[in-house]
């Protein structure tokens, strides 16, 4: 029992890490904080991973745990920085809505998932429910940072951020199988948005990455 | 006598392989003239080995399977894979001979078609719900990286709306696939059997209802992204308009029905579930917005590309109306409608493709008199927009006669907004198809190509959309009775 209990308050902990820098990507104003924020994501995700590996007794979560840590808490943030350096983006991010009313729309976010995924959940384990509660709140967040920053590099961000607590819920789920190959169809995805980003299009093409600066066509010129 | 191991003998097997390793081949063709032609051949093989599936039924197996369902949608994704390729090497002749296109990204698009056609057919195969959506996130990706082939502002801004868009969307559908997981795993126990549905689907009932209906929420707004259904509609018409022809044609054929057959495998895990969510009255809403939308969105286009694009989310619209209706005789005009919409609207992006390469626009303002003009094209695409708009003969009256007779027999009230918004799409499509067929022929600069293209390349261009136009009269008139059969027992199935 003891073991168990620890296990669960352990798991509660670190899940809890996870959307708390979901939170925190929402309040940062400055674009190399944003990023620094989602390395600690990603870090407290692979901490969460490799916890579940070690519980449930699982290796392959390891594998999560790795690319967690290896290609989302350090690659990804070096090539994000670097591509803001590259490019020449705004250093300040750029909000469609305000930090304040965003954190609290974010606050009303979590508690839409507790209330949605508790009562739903009651056959299950205590580990499971809450760490689907908290992974859905992760994913809410996510999807609100993309719709409240401009900027495309604070969207991909964000589209990380969603992913991260995607991952959260999939290691959560106790014998998921295929896990370890989701992750990599997900870094694969960010892997290519990120050099599409950078090598092809968007450098050559457009001054700036705020979207509203995109938008210009609409594709019905008369 | 040498025994050939049993894989060699499967179908599936080589359904998979072969567009898996063309991609990988057609990566490393130099020649976009071979591989263009490659590109059809691969595709001809595959088509060949899925008309196989017919006699040879594979058991199923842990990952992959086939059904009564899923063998009809195989058999479609392979001959309009096959199809379009025959279109595609007509189309790429003349574009890169305009040199709108470099050898280097012919090699990519050919390469990246495979790639595309693999990742629908392993999404229609999967029997994992785990497979299938790693399949989908691939496909997604693979036509993001077409969809922006052309490098130009507006192919890039399509390209990142999309994958931005289908990103979330299938983010929120692998939520719901592990929602589904959790629902599954107490009866099912841990690992691959609780997201395998050859296994699902026969202990369903005792899967727990609240989870299942959470989980149905999220698959049909994830899964639903990639359908189209309005209001998730938005990547939609610029990812159509932006890229080349061939992909709006396999976009709009293939993989919104690829997306829409995700969704009802889910609802037929929901229907064997009596306490769960019905899921029919939220497929009729989003059917129904989609109709709406789209119907009254398509009178103030401009592009061509783009009309059809959203004739595209009407008519996917009207399908989720269908299925979300249930019932045999709705499931089958459902079922129907997905075969007629693939081979019509990929017959119509055909004709789109030859007519924006004749005229050199896409504005239909600049397009008049295709009939005087370009008789033959002109007529074909002519007979297309009448097909969809849903008039008889052709396929798409039947199954939309079906739709709407089968709603007024059980729901009168919800046949109403079905009904006006088929009115006002024929209106539009109308309207816009005679100011571009009919009247004073407009000048044709068209792409610079140098000379005609020879009459070879002008009949493989056109071949495709007479086929494709030809099945679906044929559809229209008279369908053969085991056709009839087998749709009724997919019906059934569906629930």
């Amino acid at each position: 029992m003891s073991l168990g209990h620890f296990a669960y308050s352990t798991a509660h902990l670190i899940g809890a890490t996870v959307l708390m820098m979901g939170f925190g990507l929402l309040y940062q104003r400055r674009m190399t904080a944003v990023i620094n924020t989602y390395s600690f994501q990603a870090m407290a995700l692979a901490a969460a991973a490799a916890w579940q590996a070690y519980v449930q007794n699982a290796p392959h979560l390891y594998a999560t745990a790795a690319i967690a840590l290896v290609f989302k808490g350090m690659l990804v943030p070096f090539a994000l920085n670097w591509l803001v350096k590259q490019l020449g983006i705004h250093r300040t991010v750029e909000t469609a809505l305000g930090i304040g009313p965003t954190m609290i729309v974010g606050v009303g976010l979590v508690a839409l998932s507790i209330v949605l995924v508790l009562p739903v959940t009651e056959s299950a384990t205590a580990m499971t429910r809450e760490n689907l509660a908290l992974a859905m709140s992760v994913v809410l967040l996510g999807l609100l940072m993309m719709i409240t920053r401009r900027n495309a590099v604070t969207q991909v961000v964000g589209f990380m951020a969603l992913e991260n607590g995607l991952i959260l819920a999939a290691v959560g789920a106790k014998g998921m199988p295929l896990v370890v190959e989701i992750s990599i169809a997900f870094s694969v995805l960010v892997a290519m948005t990120l050099f599409g980003i950078f090598f092809f299009r968007i450098r050559e093409r457009f001054d700036t990455l705020d979207l509203a600066y995109l938008e210009t066509f609409r594709g019905e010129r008369q | 006598m040498v025994q050939l191991p049993p894989d060699l003998l499967n179908p599936l097997m080589w359904i998979l392989a072969l567009p898996l390793s063309g991609a990988a081949f057609l990566a490393v063709v130099p020649r976009w003239r071979q591989a263009a032609w490659l590109n059809v051949l691969i595709s001809l093989g595959t088509f060949l080995a899925s008309l196989a599936l017919f006699s040879h039924r594979p058991e199923p197996g842990n990952l992959l399977f086939i059904d009564d369902f899923n063998i009809y949608l195989v058999v479609l994704t392979a001959f309009v894979g096959f199809t379009t390729a025959m279109f595609s090497a007509a189309y790429i002749n003349r574009e890169s001979k305009s040199k709108r296109l470099s050898p280097k990204h012919l090699r990519f698009y050919h390469a990246m078609y495979q790639a595309f056609l693999f990742t629908m057919l392993l999404a229609l195969t999967a029997n994992n719900i785990g497979v299938m959506w790693v399949a989908v996130e691939a496909a997604t990706l693979t036509t993001v990286l077409m969809v922006s082939l052309y490098r130009t502002r507006e192919a890039i801004e399509a390209a990142w709306k999309y994958f931005i868009l289908c990103s979330v969307g299938i983010g929120l559908a692998l939520f719901g696939t592990i929602l589904v997981y959790l629902a599954a795993q107490p009866v099912m126990g841990d690992g691959a059997p609780a997201m395998a549905w050859t296994l699902m689907i026969k202990r369903a009932s005792l899967f727990q209802p609240e989870l299942m209906s959470l989980a149905f929420a999220f698959l049909l707004v994830g899964y639903g992204t990639k359908v189209g259904l309005a209001p998730l509609h938005a990547w939609l018409p610029d990812a159509h308009a932006e890229g080349p022809t061939p992909i709006s044609a396999v976009l709009s054929g293939l993989l919104l029905n690829v997306a829409l057959y995700a969704i009802l495998r889910f609802k037929m895990l929901m229907a064997v579930n009596p306490q769960a969510l019905q899921p029919g009255p939220l497929m009729i809403g989003m059917g129904c917005s989609s109709i709406f939308i789209a119907a009254f969105m398509l009178y103030r286009r401009g592009d061509i590309k783009r009309l059809f694009a959203y004739s595209s989310v009407e008519h996917m619209g009207i399908m989720t109306f269908a299925f979300g209706m249930g019932g045999p005789l709705a499931n089958f005009a459902g079922l129907l409608h997905m075969t007629m919409h693939s081979l019509v609207k990929s017959a119509i992006f055909f004709a789109v493709g030859l007519i924006t390469q004749a005229t050199g626009t896409k504005r239909i303002a600049d397009i008049r008199g295709l009939t005087a003009s370009q008789p033959l094209l002109g007529w074909c695409f002519v007979v297309g927009v009448l097909a969809i708009a849903g008039l008889p003969p052709m396929g798409i009256f039947m199954s939309e006669f079906l739709v709407v007779s089968s709603t007024f027999e059980r729901n009168p009230l919800l046949a109403v907004p079905v009904m006006l918004g088929l009115l006002v799409t024929f209106g539009a499509l109308i309207l816009r198809m005679t100011g571009m067929a009919f009247g004073e022929p407009s000048p044709l600069p068209g792409l610079d190509i140098g000379k005609r293209p020879s009459a070879f390349t002008y009949s493989v261009g056109m071949l495709p959309m007479g086929a494709h136009l030809l099945l679906a009269l044929a559809a229209g008139i008279y369908l053969p009775e085991p056709l009839v059969v087998w749709f009724q027992s997919v019906a059934k199935m569906l629930g």
